[in-house]
């Protein structure tokens, strides 16, 4: 029997719960598992305080309730499954290894930052800084997948050295800012300046975008291995089309301010190979 | 060696010697179906025994698009070499030669398993240092950059202890009837997955013998079953009435589509009324398998 939780009183400020995470859980009972602790603002608490437990931790937690202000589920966690059945705070899967994350709801800022493995799915819209460096560091998501249905904020993927992150709406401001490598698809639009900063890596959308100065359009073609990618996410649900896969997208090879190997491919809308 | 019979052929009671080879499945992707059986043919080419080309290749089926990892039309093909690091080198060499170098394809790993050899890991040096590669699920994809756009290519291919070697020997008494029956028994063959007949169109006329008079050579023409050497060959296998004698070899993933293969190739052969059905083999001193001729008499086809 899986671990559930039921949020039963809705904290008044963040809740940073480390605590719910498979790992952390595992082998307890609801009484041990209510005993966890937690910081509620600056104070102590327990996971009982604010959570209603039943069952024993098996390697799948699901969690119940409006959780926008509880932060750090599923954080470091390296296998097992975690589910949301609803909204989900700031910093989900921080530093996940391994395991799989999924969000039935919305996600708020900070999915993901620097995890290393596993796959994050939120079935709504994720905020900003999806799969990003932590302010300071030198590189954020370094493996693993963040699979977000709806749309994203800004700066997805920023510094991103690794790893898959798919949008399947819009995404914002600064798409792979600063991104050293890995792999960014955005099934709608993707907003202003993408890919600034980019060493190496890719960032795709199915839309036309206003391109930075510093990239440089390369030419127009079919990519092979964004098929591979296409229908690995049609595999997980997004709604990726046909048109999708047999497109044609044009090549933009940049940032030029930084070692120009990184590249933004557009669809061209209607296009047929 | 005593008589069997199916329908009207004989059939010996002998065995085929087959030996312990390494195998991989490369899976050949294009725009169409043209492009990607264009480079597998040049890929299986000049791949009929390992006593002279180093592997035995060929086709082991097309694929259609719904079968491959990208979507697009492709085919799947064999290649064994006697080891490893053999098979790995001939993988490195024939994809960079024939697949990179065809318009529109990309090559896949068709195997998995616990050996693997580097292939795009290599290849990639073409790229001179504009390649990069992709990371999905596990599995390393190398984009070397190309003159129609991009030659996508696993980085690893999986490699498996496999079987080569097993054999036929149609004997019939003349050419034309010798044919109709290889004919018919390499078509019923290739229908069994996991396995290649490498020799031209699946079919082998000179057939040859471990060792020869010359030191420099460690093979020759099997003289037993050359029918012009008849009257001058000690221990002739040929008999009075056979004018024609032709071989089909049969490399697979297993010992079991080895045999399937063989079975299947028997009963046709002999549905044609080829006058005998034989199999080569080494006394036993060669190979690690043994597939006797009588174990495949019976069975549906």
């Amino acid at each position: 029997m899986s671990l559930t939780l039921t949020l039963h009183t809705v904290p008044e400020v963040p809740l940073e719960a480390e605590a719910l995470s498979p790992y952390r859980v595992a082998g307890l009972s609801g009484i041990d598992v209510a005993k966890l602790p937690v910081m509620h603002g600056n104070r102590s608490a327990e996971l009982g305080d604010f959570f209603r437990a039943v069952g024993r931790g098996d390697g799948e937690l699901r969690i119940e309730g409006d959780l926008a202000r509880v932060k750090f589920i599923g954080a470091a966690m390296s296998e097992g499954r975690v589910v949301v059945e609803g909204t989900a705070g700031m910093h989900l899967g921080a530093g996940m290894k391994g395991g799989e994350i999924v969000v039935e709801g919305n996600c708020g800022d900070w999915v993901g930052p620097e995890m290393s493995g596993g796959r994050i799915v939120i079935k709504g819209n994720a905020g900003h800084m999806v799969g990003s460096a932590v302010r300071g560091s030198l590189s954020g998501i370094s493996g693993g997948e963040i699979i977000v249905h709806g749309n994203a904020g800004n700066e997805a993927g920023s510094a991103m050295r690794r790893g898959l992150i798919a949008i399947g709406g819009d995404c914002g401001d600064f798409a792979g800012v600063n991104m050293i490598a890995g792999t960014i698809i955005v099934l709608g639009t993707l907003g202003w300046r993408s890919g600034a900063g980019m060493k190496r890596g890719t960032v795709v959308s199915m839309h036309g975008a206003e391109m930075l100065p510093t990239f440089s359009r390369a030419g127009s073609y079919s990519p092979v291995f964004l098929r591979l990618y296409l229908l690995h996410l049609r595999e997980v649900g997004l709604p990726v089309a046909d048109e999708h896969i047999n497109g044609i997208y044009q090549r933009w090879s940049g940032d030029a301010v930084e070692t120009n190997h990184g590249e933004i491919l557009l669809r061209e809308l209607g296009s047929r190979p | 060696m005593s008589a069997l019979r199916l329908h009207s052929t004989e059939v010996v009671d002998t065995f085929a010697e087959a030996f312990a080879m390494w195998a991989a499945r490369v899976i050949i992707t294009a725009e169409t179906a043209r492009w990607a059986m264009a480079a597998a043919r040049s890929m299986t080419g000049f791949a009929t025994s390992v006593i002279g080309c180093k592997c035995e290749a060929a086709i082991e089926c097309e694929l259609p698009a719904n079968e491959t990892l990208d979507r697009r039309p492709g085919v799947a093909v064999l290649l064994f070499a006697m080891d490893q690091e053999g098979l790995g080198r001939r993988l490195i060499e024939r994809i960079g030669q024939s697949v990179m170098t065809c318009p529109t394809t990309a090559c896949y790993n068709g195997l998995d398993g616990a050996h693997k050899v580097v292939v795009g890991g290599k290849l990639r040096y073409f790229g001179d240092g504009y390649q990069n590669s992709k990371l999905l699920d596990g599995r390393r994809f190398w984009r070397v950059p190309v003159m129609d756009g991009e030659f996508v290519v696993d980085e690893c291919f999986g490699v498996q202890p496999a079987v080569g070697g097993g054999n036929l020997l149609i004997l019939g008494a003349n050419l034309a009837q010798t044919l109709a029956a290889t004919e018919a028994a390499t078509a019923a063959m290739r229908k069994v997955p996991g396995v290649i007949l490498p020799f031209p169109d699946g079919v082998v006329r000179s057939g040859s013998k471990v060792g020869s008079k010359y030191k420099s050579l460690i093979a020759s023409t099997n003289d037993v079953y050359c029918p012009t050497l008849r009257a001058v060959s000690p221990g002739t296998q040929v008999p009075d009435a056979v004018g024609c004698v032709l071989e089909i070899v049969i490399d697979g993933l297993d010992v079991a589509a080895v045999k399937e293969a063989m079975r299947r190739g028997l009963h046709a052969a002999a549905a044609t009324g080829v006058l005998q059905v034989s199999a080569g083999n080494y006394g036993g001193t060669l190979g690690k398998y043994k597939i006797e001729l009588a174990a495949l008499l019976n069975g549906a086809v």
